[in-house]
């Protein structure tokens, strides 16, 4: 089976290595590596990759300027059709100030930033993204961040729970996000935004493998589709 | 000519670093302060002839994200 695999490093991107290195480690391929400013994306690929860190220093808002760069309007037009693309922790920031996920991700409602593993309830396993795990599984992933306070209004709320796009939620929420909600998935199931690192779970050594079948429920798609 | 482009949490949304301000605020014995929102103000040198209606995208598009936040314009003639 062959995929073509990318993640986007932007100025401040700390976690794209790691990311890196996940994709490689399930699929036993690795993935191409995008800079910011470049205007156009590789050709024909499977699977974009947002990662973690703080592009651009958070400037204005946290992923804000990352949302604009060049590389941006490919990834905006790749998802449109059809092309899934994850992000992860400033990658969810991202996504939302492009408008690919609704809502925003403000500071951390205790004020703090937020260093630990914690424990989420998958609550989607229909999507491309969340097909290995069970309805209602527990699973810890670490998450590191100073924005991941979720909100939207009443009324999105309403239509993306209506329509099971919340792929994860926090058991206990340690960020004030709105309806405890970690993880997203747009209209089309092909975009999934979330705060903790599924990167950072994938081999025994980081204290826990449950994001490994999040990347491989992924690959598992691509290499069927 | 300067423009000053001010940018605030809507009405609603928590804003737990204003309410922090606001504690510490009464720690230091101040009283009656109702409540305490922290914005901010993007000041800008433009060209006199920039459109309102230009003014209004840049806010739109990028100075200020209007899921969570309101944008007030005031622009100071040369």
């Amino acid at each position: 089976m062959s995929f073509r695999t990318a993640v986007i490093t932007f100025p401040g991107s700390n976690c794209d290595r790691d990311m890196a290195v996940a994709l490689k480690t399930v699929s036993g391929q690795a993935p191409l590596r995008v800079w910011h400013g470049d205007a156009e994306l590789p050709e024909s690929l499977d699977f974009i990759v947002l990662p973690g860190g703080f592009s651009y220093g958070d400037y204005l808002r946290s992923g804000a300027m990352a949302a604009r760069s060049p590389i941006m309007r490919a990834v905006i037009a790749a998802a449109g059709r059809g092309v899934p693309v994850l992000g992860v922790c400033n990658g969810f920031q991202v996504l939302t100030e492009a408008g690919l996920l609704p809502g925003a991700l403000m500071r951390n409602a205790g004020q703090t930033f937020i260093c630990r593993t914690v424990a989420l309830t998958v609550e989607n396993t229909q999507s491309l993204f969340t097909a290995g795990y069970d309805a209602g599984q527990t699973i810890n992933i670490p998450v590191a961040h100073h924005d991941g306070n979720y909100f939207a209004d009443d009324d999105t709320l309403d239509r993306i729970e209506g329509d099971g796009r919340v792929a994860f939620r926090y058991a206990d929420n340690c960020n004030g996000s709105r309806r405890d909600i970690a993880g997203l998935l747009n209209a089309a199931g092909n975009v999934l935004g979330m705060m903790p690192h599924p990167e950072r779970a994938v081999e025994p050594a980081h204290g826990g493998t449950d994001g490994r079948a999040l990347f491989e429920s992924a690959i598992k798609a691509l290499a069927t589709a | 000519m300067k423009v000053r482009v001010f940018v605030n949490l809507k009405p609603g949304v928590l804003d737990p670093q204003g309410r922090a301000v606001h504690h510490a605020l009464e720690g230091l014995g101040f009283a009656g302060v109702e409540d305490v929102r922290i914005g901010r103000m993007i000041e800008l040198d433009a060209a006199d002839d920039t459109t309102d209606e230009a003014l209004d995208t840049m806010c739109r598009q990028l100075l200020a994200n209007t899921v969570i936040e309101n944008y007030r314009i005031e622009k100071e003639p040369a």
